[in-house]
């Protein structure tokens, strides 16, 4: 497929044999929201490289590939051994292709009226609750790929935390992909923190074989005034898959909200993660951590709406790019007229491990108030020779020195989750992921 | 155990040692003094590896191997060890774990079995009495946020624990003050042995009254210009590096008439 045309066509015929594996199983609500998305869509089309947004990150791969929704009955069979972390809490939600795994779930240690599950069931049960949040924002209208996620979405997770409750527990979502070519997954989650409320969430997106899919996530957090969210992703989807995701948060007074991404997988990888401080006295961190090896493209966009006064924002976007990877990163920060004595503070650090790796980093402020501090860095480098040959010097070989700093510089990322035993795991994961990008480059 | 000969080194096509010659047995300290831009930080990091000086002429035999073909690791493995004149920042590196994997690095070198976690912690504990260490640098980053002297004491640290044959101190005495001073000495002389040597560089004497060279070796522009006991330093004290120099040129003159 080239032209835009053809490819709105084939979302057009696909949406219809979408429509039909549906079975009424859907609100109606739910449904008339997926129509006007995809209506949306087709307008849009797929971003192109002229688009400000997208000028570092050709989707056409996306574009022109046939993708097409998983039906329910053809994922595969996944085994408890075939879980990341199993153990990792007591609360696990699980989907497989994009469809909920009953039998792999469980939800053990939730306070008394705290509802955890999937968003399809939440749906039947809490219909009026999920309708007030699901779709109001992230907005599908301006952003082609949530107007995509939108049209296909199904199912995904949903955790409602009423006023005052806290779920201490960590919730992890596993999103696993069967890996094979062309299949649309478009999970879609809604997180609901009342007042004064706690909640902890991982995302994980992994697949149990490499292929060329397409996850396209959208999720939605609304917190309450007050509340704390952690809200941690982890993206180790297999290199040739594709995955954009949109994370929105919208937060009220005095809530704070920390995001920590991880992202490590596909061919191209697309996270936005957009936090909307809407309440005085918000407070918001993004961490963010990609590792990028043979010719992958981890693109990071961060969007912080300063909308309302005396609100904080932290941030921290790190890059490792070994092989031939290249990097994004984009930055802005909004704030408001009346977002009077802001706090905002940007740091964009990116270490290449090799000479054909590439980063394209750019920070955005638009600043429309008068008493604020905002501040942003960028710095892109390379090893530092001296530190290499200090650790030299006492003993270690070139590579194992190498290692050593490179994990270090990573690990200030990982080290930034309270998740308990996530940190450890991803130690695992980054030395398995630096180890494989220098057989790779 | 270690041998110099004739060794010219540069950096950018300047040539920064001249032509040094010096042998180093078991057992013995050797301190080079000399004045700034004589070459003495060079040939600490030259012996060390440091690959941004080009080794123009000359041989350095370390136990009879040729230890110019060597990689800094392999050096350090081998028995060499250089106390760095700025020991180098690493965040989120902690001092414990880097110096586990070094020691172990070493050992496995030598045909020893790696520590475990316990086995390690005792001897850190153990070491770090030696030069009056407070543990809490022990988790903290290497030199990261560490004063001047907290980072040579450091450097003191990580060599009573690698039990090098040869340690290279680098203008150890800069930034410590006198009770520093004498407790990191104190340290170096409790792990003086029989077979090991040490090479002291500095600019000071004062260093000297606390750990007492058996030979002394004055630096002028990447050459010894003069060696003797450890009233050579006394000397230098008492007249300044002015007195070597003036001494030299006499020499040449002289060698030229």
């Amino acid at each position: 497929m080239k032209s835009l045309e053809e490819q709105t066509v084939w979302y057009q015929t696909t949406f219809e044999d979408f429509e039909k594996s549906l079975n009424g199983e859907a609100g109606l609500e739910f449904h008339a929201l997926r129509k006007k998305a995809l209506a949306r869509f087709k307008e849009l089309g797929f971003p192109t490289t002229r688009h400000e947004e997208w000028k570092f990150t050709n989707v056409a791969p996306i574009a022109r590939a046939p993708f097409r929704p998983v039906p329910p009955g053809r994922t595969a069979r996944v085994l408890e051994t075939d879980l990341r972390l199993p153990d990792l809490t007591d609360n696990r939600l699980v989907f497989v292709d994009g469809h909920f795994n009953a039998s792999l779930s469980r939800v053990r240690r939730v306070p008394d009226k705290v509802v955890i599950g999937s968003l399809a069931d939440a749906l039947k049960r809490h219909p009026a609750l999920v309708q007030k949040h699901l779709g109001k924002h992230a907005p599908f209208d301006e952003h082609p790929f949530v107007a995509l996620n939108t049209a296909f979405a199904r199912d995904g997770a949903f955790a409602w935390i009423p006023d005052g409750k806290g779920n201490d527990e960590p919730v992890h979502v596993h999103f696993i992909a069967t890996g094979d070519n062309h299949d649309l997954i478009s999970p879609r989650n809604l997180f609901i923190v009342g007042k004064g409320g706690r909640l902890s969430v991982i995302e994980s997106y992994y697949a149990l074989r490499d292929g060329a899919y397409f996850t396209n996530a959208v999720t939605e957090l609304a917190v309450g005034e007050g509340a704390a969210v952690e809200h941690d992703k982890l993206q180790d989807e297999s290199v040739d898959s594709y995955h954009v995701s949109w994370t929105h948060s919208a937060q009220t007074s005095r809530s704070t909200v920390t995001s920590n991404l991880i992202a490590l997988g596909g061919s191209i990888a697309r996270s936005n993660i957009h936090a909307s401080l809407d309440g005085e006295g918000s407070e918001c961190t993004l961490n963010g951590l990609s590792l990028g090896t043979r010719a992958q493209l981890i693109d990071n966009h961060t969007t912080i709406d300063h909308a309302t006064p005396h609100c904080a924002s932290h941030e921290l976007y790190k890059a490792v790019l070994a092989g031939k990877s290249r990097g994004v990163f984009n930055g802005k920060i909004y704030v408001r007229r009346d977002a009077q004595k802001t706090d905002a503070k940007q740091t964009n650090k990116t270490l290449l491990l090799s000479d054909d790796a590439v980063m394209d980093t750019k920070p955005q402020l638009e600043i429309f108030a008068d008493d604020v501090k905002c501040t942003h860095g960028a710095t892109i480098g390379q090893l530092d020779a001296d530190q290499v040959f200090y650790l030299r010097s006492r003993g270690l070989d070139l590579l194992s020195a190498q290692d050593m700093l490179t994990f270090a510089f990573a690990a200030d990322v990982a080290n930034r989750i309270h998740a308990k035993g996530l940190a450890e795991h991803l130690e695992t994961i980054v030395h398995e992921k630096l180890h494989e990008g220098r057989q790779g480059s | 155990m270690l041998e110099i000969k004739d060794l010219h080194a540069s950096v950018n096509g300047n040539e920064i040692l001249n032509g040094i010659n010096l042998v180093v047995n078991p057992g013995e300290i050797h301190a080079i003094m000399g004045p700034n831009g004589s070459g003495k930080s060079t040939l600490a990091q030259v012996l060390a590896g440091r690959d941004a000086y080009e080794v123009t002429r000359g041989e350095v035999l370390f136990e009879g191997k040729n230890m110019l073909e060597l990689d800094p690791e392999e050096r350090a493995r081998e028995g060499v060890f250089l106390a760095f004149q700025y020991p180098v920042e690493i965040p989120g590196v902690s001092n414990t774990y880097f110096l586990k994997t070094a020691l172990n690095a070493v050992r496995k070198h030598r045909g020893l079995e790696e520590l475990d976690a316990m086995e390690f912690l005792q001897l850190v504990k153990q070491r770090m009495k030696l030069i009056e260490m407070d543990e809490s640098l022990l988790g903290r980053p290497v030199n990261e946020g560490f004063s001047g002297g907290e980072k040579k004491r450091n450097e003191i640290f990580h060599m009573a624990v690698l039990e090098p044959k040869l340690a290279i101190l680098d203008e150890t005495d800069s930034g410590l003050d006198i009770d520093a001073l004498r407790i990191v000495a104190d340290g170096v002389n409790k792990l003086r042995r029989k077979d090991n040597a040490t090479i002291v560089v500095t600019h000071y004497q004062r260093l000297l009254n606390y750990i007492i060279p058996d030979f002394v070796h004055v630096l002028v522009d990447g050459r010894i210009a003069k060696s003797g006991s450890k009233d050579l330093a006394l000397q230098l004290e008492e007249k300044g590096y002015d007195w070597v120099r003036e001494k030299e040129v006499t020499a040449s003159v002289e060698e030229n008439t």
